[in-house]
């Protein structure tokens, strides 16, 4: 009985901890996101040159990949993952400013944007309400990240318009199963740091919402 | 593109591979199998979201 007793309340105590993961994980993600927008509308309104979306990318990963394992734990955590997403943010600016200059650009950007919101909610919902395991798909995913990478580095060179088109495609399809995967191990407890997974979450939106913009780009452009 | 920003883009790809081979790598040896039915709930959302950016096409074409 005293087994059962002790059972029950670590379970509980699992079941309130996740919730509380994926609580803060979605405030964070929220104010992220809006603070990135604003970045962006910064940005729109600044002009900057071309360049600053792959400098802003570079100071962003390099915040991801050295400066945020070590200070996720804690409070400063909270300024790098603005940083980051800040840093994004205003690198989309020039990417915004030239499809603003084209005849249906606005139209474009707002179909993209609600587009990425509408994909990132159904997909947490599906992964919210099945609550099924998606951990599965961790290998594949990121042997598809590497492909991808692969076929962007040589199509900087290449410059295929066909294959531009097909990588966006996979992205968005990518990053979808990476906002299941990420979802899925919040509600199993494979993730507990809420930092961490609203940087995972949010880099899967900025992604789809980028690639997105992409292909509606080559398809809705009048010029 | 001018060539240097193409090399800046390059950069910054092959520094995200260089990062991100060692953890592919690690999940790939450790990731879970897939049971029954698992492939099939992760292909139907995926095959609606192919048919919903199909939708955002034509509603921008139109």
């Amino acid at each position: 009985m005293s087994n059962q007793n002790i059972s029950f309340t670590a379970t509980q105590a699992s079941v309130l901890s996740t919730s509380k993961v994926l609580k803060n994980t979605y405030a964070l993600l929220s104010m992220t996101l809006l603070f990135s927008a604003v970045m962006a509308g910064v940005s729109v309104a600044m002009n900057p040159p071309q360049f600053t979306g792959i400098v802003t990318s570079l100071i962003a990963m390099a915040l991801l990949w050295f400066v945020l394992p070590k200070t996720a734990n804690s409070s400063k955590g909270l300024y790098v993952v603005f940083a980051v997403t800040g840093l994004l943010g205003f690198g989309l600016g020039p990417i915004l400013n030239a499809y603003l200059h084209t005849g249906n650009g606005g139209q474009i950007i707002m179909t993209a944007l609600g587009g990425t919101g509408i994909i990132f909610l159904a997909l947490s919902a599906y992964a919210l309400t099945t609550r099924r395991d998606f951990s599965f798909m961790g290998g594949m995913l990121m042997v598809g990240m590497i492909v991808i990478l692969i076929a962007a580095l040589a199509n900087i060179f290449l410059e295929m318009p066909a294959l531009s088109l097909t990588i966006s495609a996979v992205v968005i399809l990518l990053m979808s199963g990476f906002i299941l995967y990420d979802t899925s191990r919040i509600i199993h407890g494979g993730e507990t740091n809420y930092i961490m997974a609203t940087v995972s979450l949010y880099l899967s939106i900025y992604n789809i919402f980028v690639s997105l913009l992409q292909i509606l780009g080559i398809f809705g452009n009048d010029d | 593109m001018e060539l240097w920003m193409k090399i800046g883009s390059a950069l910054l790809l092959g520094t995200m591979l260089v990062f991100l081979l060692p953890r592919a790598k690690h999940m790939l040896q450790n990731s879970p199998k897939a049971g029954e039915g698992d492939w099939k709930a992760v292909l139907i959302p995926l095959a609606l979201l192919v048919l919903f950016i199909l939708f955002l096409i034509t509603m921008i074409q139109s």
